[in-house]
């Protein structure tokens, strides 16, 4: 029951704001918002009972079925979460919370905006907890359609064409991803669509199907990562959306992708993934060194942060290329839950600026730390926590992933990527100082206010976080270890 | 006292969090408070090195930090002799910029943060200075380096300091990048981060043969790569001055006592890795010795009182990286060497006298409002105490006896026995550091002022920033008897590598860099003081030499060409190619799906609908043709059958057998008539016939 009310909790937030009159705004936000407080409770409830009693093996928790939901196609409804999941629904929960906080300022359509919401939530939710290949499909698909209504009613000036972008890059891999499950399906004896049990299937495929599948699966999650070349939807997405869907996108959804490797494709075909893994990493270590190159050509502040994404998503590809290594995979998480929060706070604060501002263009701010010393500590930290300063979630993860894949991959490529922490500084710091150092514009931006309470309560808890993980991951990493020690298994097979 | 020593670099944090969160608002409140802390840290680490004297074993303890399966992080403190000194050495200079700080900072609008700043730099020295493991050293090696970013751009509404923050930071993450695949080195080879642990290892790898030398040798000289950042070393050096920007204390206490020595530091820890491997120790010999005589030459000539002194830091600390290069080599080939004795004591000698005198720099800027000496002179007069505590280490800097820096100065000479190229070059430093220094001195302290306004406004500063000065300057003259070679227990026999060392007194050697110190004192004298020879004719006659020294060898242009240039051209192209091919790729995809739906539009419209639309109006045009024959007249009927039977009869047609009906003729007049028929029809319109269509 406690996966379902994951799932189904923000459906039926979804259907009650439906309900309400179109005109109470202050009503709808505040449904919203308390609903939204269910599923993330019991995340952290679920997150915190994982750690106590379920961390120590590998084994799923929680579960839910297999009930039969289709019995001739052999369709189940078949809920789980492992090391691998639980923190994902904790980031899930918890951003939908903090995201919802940030959308007070949305004015136009309000309820539509709040029942997507809620129901891109159920969405995301449902990835993270599903074990039937058809439940997954769903949910995959699902969270597409309130994302791209987002996009493209709420977004910036380019918001139809960032919506379309989106909606049609992540259904064009969406069909690979069909067609690899249609594969397993049939290759399967008898026919079954429960990913544990396939993960005993994959690898007596044959070799040549083995590959067709990863190769699918792999452009189907690449997008959504997204890996470079797949990645170009994201720049735009992210800086046509509104700020709470941003923070949502690069909080959640390019998780998903890496997620997705980590339960399917990695585990599932490691025969392929042998063969692959060389090029993964390449892939990895372009899109780290490239979207650092090209978050530093930035003008848009939004854009910077976008590319960043890219190339702190490309550490996830390095470090996912060395399947052979505990460290390396626990490095992948860490990064993903970093990334999650450190770019959500980001987001979120560019937004509080260009709520003020109204421009996300770098170079006419400076000086603005003067004028604003709470916003402009709180970006300068999670700046410093983006670049991977120690102290906070950033490092380790990075850590991880470099120690990780150097003992597991061509130590040349790795030091190559780790000149991605350089370009990571450079691009930071010129952000940092460009808006906040030098000179202030007292004539244009004397107007500007400082960051307001409600903003301050949605980016403290990343805060928080980001340095919690910072000084201690243990814990962290101790809720996943058994886990990733079982995938890490997996894969060698 | 000791397994309470992680409060040590605690208590500054819990300034920095307490003046963050409660007291800035106060701004006495908040300066005491740190300043309070940093003392109980001063007490403690004093402590602790009397402590540390009579335990052989050291102190070790601490927490895991991640724990998986073949890989196990810890964070944890480690007390040998090397960490007590350098706590001592930390928190007396950071007790005293801090107590100094509340007189030169005094009305500055970030008073608060600037106290929550140093004390977090605290924290984190103190922090890189207990580490028992290379994780650890690392990550509060960036903690420095943010702290150090933060108070450089401190004033950060001037545009030269916020270049200058990133610049640093940028510079010496550089450095780290080395470092940081160094530890991945250590991690994956020797398996292990622990100081003593990899040290072990290391030892018995290497002489078991499972390590091989040349990880050795690549592991510390990526390791070293971070020491060429922090300490600012050749190439990476070119931040240091730059980095004058920033408040002087936070010059005098990060960028000339303690955070640039972190580098020095860090090579000393890790000195087993050296030892280990000939060419790294080589290696960083070599670049402690080019940084030395590359930084002295550029500050011969140098303007800023702020720069000189920061020239004269790059320079020392090359003395000191330079002899543990050399100690590493000749241990590593079997040979005694005073090199880690010498790098370690000039190390804390240098951190008093040359915090000293970035102090007593400050002072003097506080008083004249200019950081360009040739606007100064005569301040000695007005300004006594900190006028002579700045004489006081610029003799000990210069080495003269019996002041600190000629005790350690002389080792760092001694420890080149035997590189005779190491040892001119290292005379050489030694002589233009004491021709610089006096040169600062002459020009700034005596003579008659260059500035009447400036001289006329001068004055001598307040206690609370000339107490610490006095403070400094005893130790500049006392702190180096502790390694005097006549005392069968001093520092060298304290903090060792290896075995402890016992120096002699080598009489020849003290007197000849004695006579290389005079000398340059004497030069700048006649130089600056007499005038007897005239900088200017000198500057004329060594001229491409002098534009050298001025422009400081052209390293920043340099680097702007070759790195900074391309690579924000780089980033551009990276961003076109962004746009341009790959999402033109993306768009063009689209753009021929569109292109396509509209062909197969087209195609739909035209040629599919058009056959079947086609079709109709064929069979619509054929039946209005027919239609026409519908005339309901029976004289049309009659004269239709009439016509045909002729026509049948005319053509003899057989209706039984065929045969030729159709023949092209018969066509022509059915249709003949049917156009007859039509025209006829065309005139008159009845009711009837408009029914009919319907």
């Amino acid at each position: 029951m406690l996966l379902s009310s994951l799932i189904f909790v923000p459906l039926i937030g979804m259907l009650i704001v439906m309900m309400l009159p179109k005109d109470k705004h202050g009503l709808i936000r505040w449904t919203a918002l308390s609903v939204s407080f269910i599923p993330m409770l019991t995340s952290f409830w679920l997150t915190w009972d994982y750690f106590f009693h379920h961390s120590g093996t590998a084994a799923m928790a929680y579960v839910e079925g297999p009930f039969n939901w289709i019995p001739s196609l052999n369709i189940q409804y078949y809920l789980g979460v492992d090391g691998i999941s639980v923190p994902m629904l904790f980031l899930t929960g918890l951003l939908s919370t903090l995201s919802l906080l940030v959308s007070f300022g949305i004015k136009d359509r309000v309820k539509e905006y709040f029942a997507f919401f809620l129901l891109l939530e159920t969405g995301m939710m449902g990835v993270f907890v599903a074990l039937d290949f058809f439940l997954f499909y769903v949910f995959w698909e699902v969270m597409l359609v309130p994302m791209y209504f987002l996009i493209g009613v709420w977004g910036g000036p380019r918001k139809e064409y960032a919506a379309i972008k989106f909606f049609l890059y992540t259904l064009f891999g969406s069909i690979f991803m069909l067609v690899a499950i249609l594969i397993v399906y049939f290759t399967s004896e008898p026919h079954s669509l429960n990913m544990i049990a396939l993960l005993d299937h994959g690898p007596t495929m044959s070799h040549n199907l083995q590959l067709i599948c990863f190769v699918f699966f792999f452009i189907a999650f690449a997008i959504k990562v997204p890996v470079w070349p797949f990645h170009t939807w994201l720049p735009d997405a992210h800086v046509e959306a509104p700020t709470a869907v941003s923070v949502i996108l690069a909080g959640v959804l390019l998780k998903m992708g890496t997620y997705a490797m980590l339960r399917i494709s990695w585990p599932m075909f490691p025969s392929a993934l042998r063969e692959f893994s060389f090029w993964i990493a390449v892939l990895g270590v372009i899109g780290i060194i490239y979207g650092a190159l090209v978050s530093m050509a930035q003008k848009d502040l939004k854009k910077l942060v976008a590319y960043s994404s890219v190339s702190h998503m490309g550490f996830c590809m390095l470090a996912l290329a060395a399947y052979s290594s505990v460290t390396a995979m626990s490095g992948v998480m860490f990064q993903m839950v970093s990334h999650g929060l450190i770019t959500g706070a980001l987001f979120v604060l560019v937004g509080v600026l260009y709520d003020r501002a109204h421009t996300r263009e770098i170079a006419v701010f400076g000086g603005l730390g003067s004028k604003l010393p709470v916003y402009t500590g709180i970006m300068v930290m999670f700046s410093m926590a983006a670049l991977g300063l120690p102290g906070m979630s950033g490092f380790v993860s990075e850590f991880m992933i470099f120690v990780g894949s150097f003992s597991a991959l061509n130590k040349v490529l790795v030091s190559i990527s780790v000149l991605g922490v350089v370009l990571g500084a450079a691009y930071m710091l010129r952000m940092v100082q460009n808006v906040f150092l030098g000179e202030f514009n007292v004539a244009r931006w004397g107007g500007l206010t400082d960051i307001n309470l409600r903003e301050i309560i949605s980016v403290a808890p990343l805060a928080i976080l980001t340095l919690a993980i910072g000084i201690y991951p243990k814990p962290l990493s101790d809720l996943m270890s058994a886990t990733l020690q079982h995938l890490v298994n997996l894969m060698a097979r | 006292m000791t397994e309470y020593s992680f409060l040590i670099c605690l208590l500054p944090l819990f300034a920095f969090v307490m003046i963050v969160f409660f007291l800035r608002w106060k701004e006495r409140v908040s300066a005491g408070f740190s300043i309070g802390m940093i003392l109980i840290s001063w007490v403690m680490s004093v402590v602790v090195l009397f402590e540390t004297f009579g335990r052989e074993i050291a102190y070790e303890a601490g927490y895991t930090f991640i724990d998986l399966p073949n890989f196990i992080l810890e964070i944890g403190i480690l007390i040998d002799p090397l960490t007590a000194v350098m706590l001592v050495v930390v928190t007396t200079v950071g007790a005293c910029v801090e107590i100094y700080s509340v007189g030169y900072m005094d009305g500055d609008p970030l008073f608060s943060r600037f106290f929550a700043y140093l004390s977090l730099f605290l924290f984190s020295m103190l922090g890189l200075v207990l580490a028992n493991n290379f994780f650890m050293i690392f990550i509060f090696w960036e903690l420095v380096g943010l702290t150090s970013y933060l108070l450089i751009g401190f004033w950060f509404e001037k545009k030269s300091a916020a270049d200058a923050c990133k610049k640093a930071f940028l510079t010496t993450r550089i450095g780290d990048l080395g470092f940081l695949v160094g530890l991945f080195i250590i991690g994956v080879f020797i398996g292990t981060f622990n100081y003593q642990d990899v040290f072990q290892r290391v030892t018995e790898g290497v002489a078991a043969g499972w390590l091989a030398p040349g990880v050795v040798t690549t592991a510390a000289i990526l390791v070293f790569c971070g020491a060429v950042g922090k300490s600012a070393q050749f190439p990476l050096h070119v931040w240091l001055p730059d980095a004058m920007e920033g408040p002087t204390p936070v010059s005098a206490l990060i960028h000339a006592a303690t955070m640039v020595a972190a580098g020095v530091y860090l090579v000393a820890r890790s000195m087993h890795l050296f030892a280990a491997s000939a060419d790294a120790s080589m290696v960083v010999a070599v670049i402690g010795i080019i940084t030395s005589v590359l930084a002295a030459t550029i500050a011969i000539t140098q303007r800023d009182i702020k720069r000189i002194l920061a020239y004269s830091t790059v320079s020392q600390l090359g003395y000191m990286i330079m002899a543990l290069g050399l100690y590493g080599y000749d241990t590593a080939l079997g040979h005694h060497s005073p090199g880690f004795y010498a790098g370690t004591f000039h190390l804390m000698n240098h951190a008093f006298f040359k915090g000293l005198l970035f102090l007593a720099a400050g002072s003097v800027i506080h008083a004249v409002h200019t950081n360009d000496i040739f606007e100064m002179g005569g301040l000695l007069g007005k300004m006594k105490k900190t006028g002579y505590a700045f004489l006081i280490a610029s003799l000990s800097i210069a080495g003269i006896f019996p002041l600190s820096g000629f005790w350690s100065k002389d080792e760092i000479v001694a420890s080149t026995h035997g590189h005779p190229v190491f040892m001119i070059l290292t005379l050489l430093v030694a002589f233009m550091t004491a021709f610089y220094m006096w040169r600062l001195c002459f020009v700034t302290f005596f003579g008659k002022p260059r500035d009447q306004q400036r001289f006329d406004h001068a004055h001598e500063s307040p206690n609370v920033m000339t107490y610490p000065l006095i403070f400094l300057a005893i130790l500049s003259i006392c702190a180096g008897w502790v390694g005097l070679p006549w005392l069968s227990h001093g520092f060298a026999s304290f903090a060792y590598h290896g075995e402890a060392y016992h120096p002699h007194a080598n009489w020849v050697l003290m007197g000849i860099s004695t006579v290389v110190a005079v000398s340059g004192i004497v030069l700048a004298y006649l130089m600056y003081y007499k005038g007897s020879i005239s900088p200017e004719k000198m500057a004329a006659r060594f001229k491409t030499l002098h534009k050298l020294s001025y422009n400081k060898w052209y390293f920043d242009e340099i680097y702007d060409i070759i790195l900074l240039k391309p690579i924000m051209a780089l980033g551009r192209f990276m961003w076109t190619f962004d746009v341009k091919v790959i999402d033109g790729l993306v768009n063009g995809v689209a753009w021929f799906t569109i292109l396509w739906a509209d062909i197969k539009e087209w195609f739909d419209t035209w040629i599919i609908d058009g056959a079947v639309n086609g079709a109709g109006w064929v069979v619509c045009q054929g039946a209005r043709i027919g239609r026409l024959l519908q005339t309901g007249s029976v004289q049309f009927y009659a004269l239709f059958i009439m016509a045909v039977s002729v026509l049948f009869t005319v053509l003899k047609i057989d209706l039984v057998t065929g045969g030729s009906i159709f023949s092209g003729a018969a066509i022509w007049i059915i249709i003949g008539v049917a156009a007859l028929s039509l025209l006829s029809r065309l005139v008159p319109k009845s009711d009837r016939e408009v029914e009919s269509e319907e």
